[in-house]
């Protein structure tokens, strides 16, 4: 694995941010710094990519391990370059979370939680993602694909497989630079 | 058709830009504010507006801004809850997504209320595609002399910044949602102190739901006497309801309070009925942590009156018979829905978003999910079934932050309600796949 160091576009995003807070208030600049991360350095967040983020805002590196483990975007495991999130809670089961999650799951031969082995496709069940009136639904980065049909399913899957890139919820861009 | 306030422009096309926004009259009230009214004569507009938080407590916004601590020399904080994460609730998300900038005005002219001179919009990390959104309309106000310092020439000055969660319910809790704007777990803190005294930071700080920022302009720009001669009685106003399951038009609608629940879910205006012509079983009227209620309890009230889309009518009855309008996440259930396999689907969610500080949510939630898991596959007993009665009254009241009573609520109403359909599927459980969702089979297939 490369070296784990922003760039100089994304070090001057991470200046911005921390700015967004008193001073002496930087750790607040911690779930946007960790989002970063895990978007830069192949989508999840090892140990060495959260002792980067601790330097880059002097807290302890136990300080970024137990809130990196809190929230359920923060990934502490590889993914795959695909990472697809099917909401099941109420509403999606409705109208047929459960289907779709089977469906996916058939197709790309894993059970959720699981990645495929050429390290293509994550399949992950998430609760409430505010979709409800457009369920069933799944998330693929900072995209939501809604009102699903397995047809719709199996083109994302087709379009996935042929792209390289992994899948993002944002790029240095997302967030303005006060 | 029904009084519209927050969704009055939303289909004008590009209403999400800064131009077309003030073409409509956007950012009337910040010019009003500012450059005419005092912060005190603001907050008692909001106060006499009636208006009640719309992110599902209800509380009166006015009052809550009242609380505000002012000591001098602090900086006191406005935190926009874009937290949206209960079940059944995707309102604020087509808030922000369609109408920016309506959100951002309620901020400045909130913020300016309230003393504030640097405000955060707390969004669930989910929404990415909406932070750059908002991202975008911040920066065009910024541009447009809306944001920043000296706003419009006067000497108010204020920043906001959009702050992204990363995935937990629990962060729609405010204290929850302070902690984690620090860069902390999402741990609901003890109370008092109350944010109003010292929130985030320790500063005096004003938590609010998008929704309810979003209808402070309209009350600005027409006064809170205005607002009051609409809707119904103290539930004042409009409500935004986010509308799914089984209906032939789920989304979100603007409904001023007072419609009957009958003509929510029948009338074209708005659902459009049941889909595929069956027939009502349940709703869940307020989000997934309010009690659900059969058909004829959700049309009409134990006393026989129609049930309205009010905080007082849908709470009519008590939790006997009764419900809350919650956050408005209205979700319709057909003849053909399983209420054992949807409760599971809902104690699978408070489990997983249950933050672990408080014992019998941790521990209660876990159990109540796996009890329910054990039945809906048909290996429960009637035990069970008391079992989880006994669990959820054991967890309610008994916890830091509501999420508490919240994973409570369901399960109580669904036994309450539904007792028979548990003991179905503890008796004979060879009858349970049939009612298992077959109806959407078909659907997916070929839609």
């Amino acid at each position: 694995m490369s070296e784990i160091k922003f760039d100089d576009n994304s070090l001057a995003l991470v200046q911005s941010i921390i700015k967004r807070y008193p001073e002496g208030k930087q750790k607040s600049a911690l779930l946007p710094l960790l989002h970063l991360a895990q978007a830069e350095f192949d989508g999840w967040l090892s140990v060495p990519t959260m002792d980067y983020v601790a330097s880059l805002l002097s807290i302890k590196p136990i300080e970024v391990y137990e809130v990196a483990s809190f929230y359920s975007m923060f990934n502490l495991k590889p993914v795959g370059k695909c990472l697809i999130e099917v909401c099941r809670t109420s509403s999606c089961w409705l109208r047929g979370a459960n289907e779709i999650v089977d469906h996916i799951g058939n197709k790309l031969g894993i059970k959720p939680g699981e990645t495929t082995a050429d390290g293509k496709f994550t399949l992950k069940t998430v609760e409430c993602l505010g979709s409800c009136g457009t369920a069933p639904m799944l998330q693929i980065g900072d995209k939501f694909h809604e009102d699903l049909t397995f047809d719709k399913v199996d083109s994302l899957i087709n379009e996935w497989s042929n792209k390289t890139e992994h899948s993002k919820y944002l790029d240095v861009n997302t967030f303005r630079k006060n | 058709m029904s009084k519209k306030i927050l969704l009055e422009h939303i289909n004008v096309p590009g209403i999400e830009t800064l131009e077309v926004y003030r073409s409509k009259g956007g950012y009337s009230s910040v010019e009003k504010a500012l450059k005419t009214m005092t912060q005190d004569a603001i907050v008692e507009e909001v106060k006499k507006s009636g208006l009640r938080g719309r992110g599902g407590a209800g509380f009166p916004t006015g009052m809550k801004w009242s609380f505000l601590a002012k000591p001098e020399g602090v900086a006191r904080y406005l935190v926009c809850n874009a937290d949206e994460s209960e079940p059944g609730t995707f309102k604020d998300r087509y808030l922000m997504e369609k109408i920016p900038h309506l959100l951002i005005e309620g901020m400045i002219t909130s913020s300016y209320a309230l003393g504030a001179n640097t405000s955060y919009i707390y969004v669930r990390g989910e929404y990415f595609y909406i932070i750059k959104i908002l991202e975008k309309a911040i920066d065009d106000a910024y541009k447009a002399g809306l944001l920043g310092k000296n706003i419009l020439g006067t000497d108010y000055s204020l920043d906001l910044y959009v702050q992204a969660g990363a995935g937990a319910y629990i962060c729609g809790e405010e204290t929850a949602l302070l902690e984690s704007l620090e860069g902390k777990r999402g741990n609901p803190r003890i109370k008092p102190p109350f944010p109003a005294i010292a929130g985030l930071f320790a500063c005096p700080t004003i938590v609010n739901n998008v929704e309810t920022l979003a209808a402070v302009p309209s009350i600005v720009n027409n006064g809170g006497e205005w607002y009051t001669g609409i809707g119904i009685g103290r539930s004042t106003g409009t409500k935004l309801i986010s509308a799914s399951g089984h209906i032939n038009k789920p989304g979100v609608y603007e409904i001023e309070m007072g419609i009957t629940v009958e003509d929510f879910i029948y009338s074209d205006e708005y659902c459009g009925g049941i889909k595929n012509g069956k027939k009502l079983k349940a709703v869940v009227a307020g989000g997934s942590s309010v009690p659900i209620l059969p058909a004829d309890l959700i049309l009409t009230t134990a006393n026989g009156e129609k049930r309205l889309m009010s905080y007082e009518s849908l709470a009519d009855g008590g939790f006997a018979s009764g419900t809350m309008l919650g956050s408005g996440g209205f979700i319709v259930m057909d003849e053909t829905t399983s209420i054992v396999e949807n409760l599971y689907t809902f104690a699978r969610f408070y489990h997983h978003e249950s933050c672990g500080q408080c014992s019998p949510c941790r521990e209660g939630t876990a159990w109540m999910e796996k009890i329910l898991h054990k039945i809906k596959d048909g290996h429960g007993t009637l035990a069970d079934v008391d079992l989880l009665w006994e669990i959820q009254s054991k967890i309610e009241g008994n916890t830091i932050c509501p999420l508490g009573d919240a994973a409570a609520w369901p399960v109580a109403s669904a036994i309450r309600h539904f007792r028979n359909e548990f003991e179905e599927y503890v008796k004979n459980p060879s009858t349970i796949n049939k009612v298992k969702h077959y109806h959407n089979m078909h659907n997916l297939a070929t839609a």
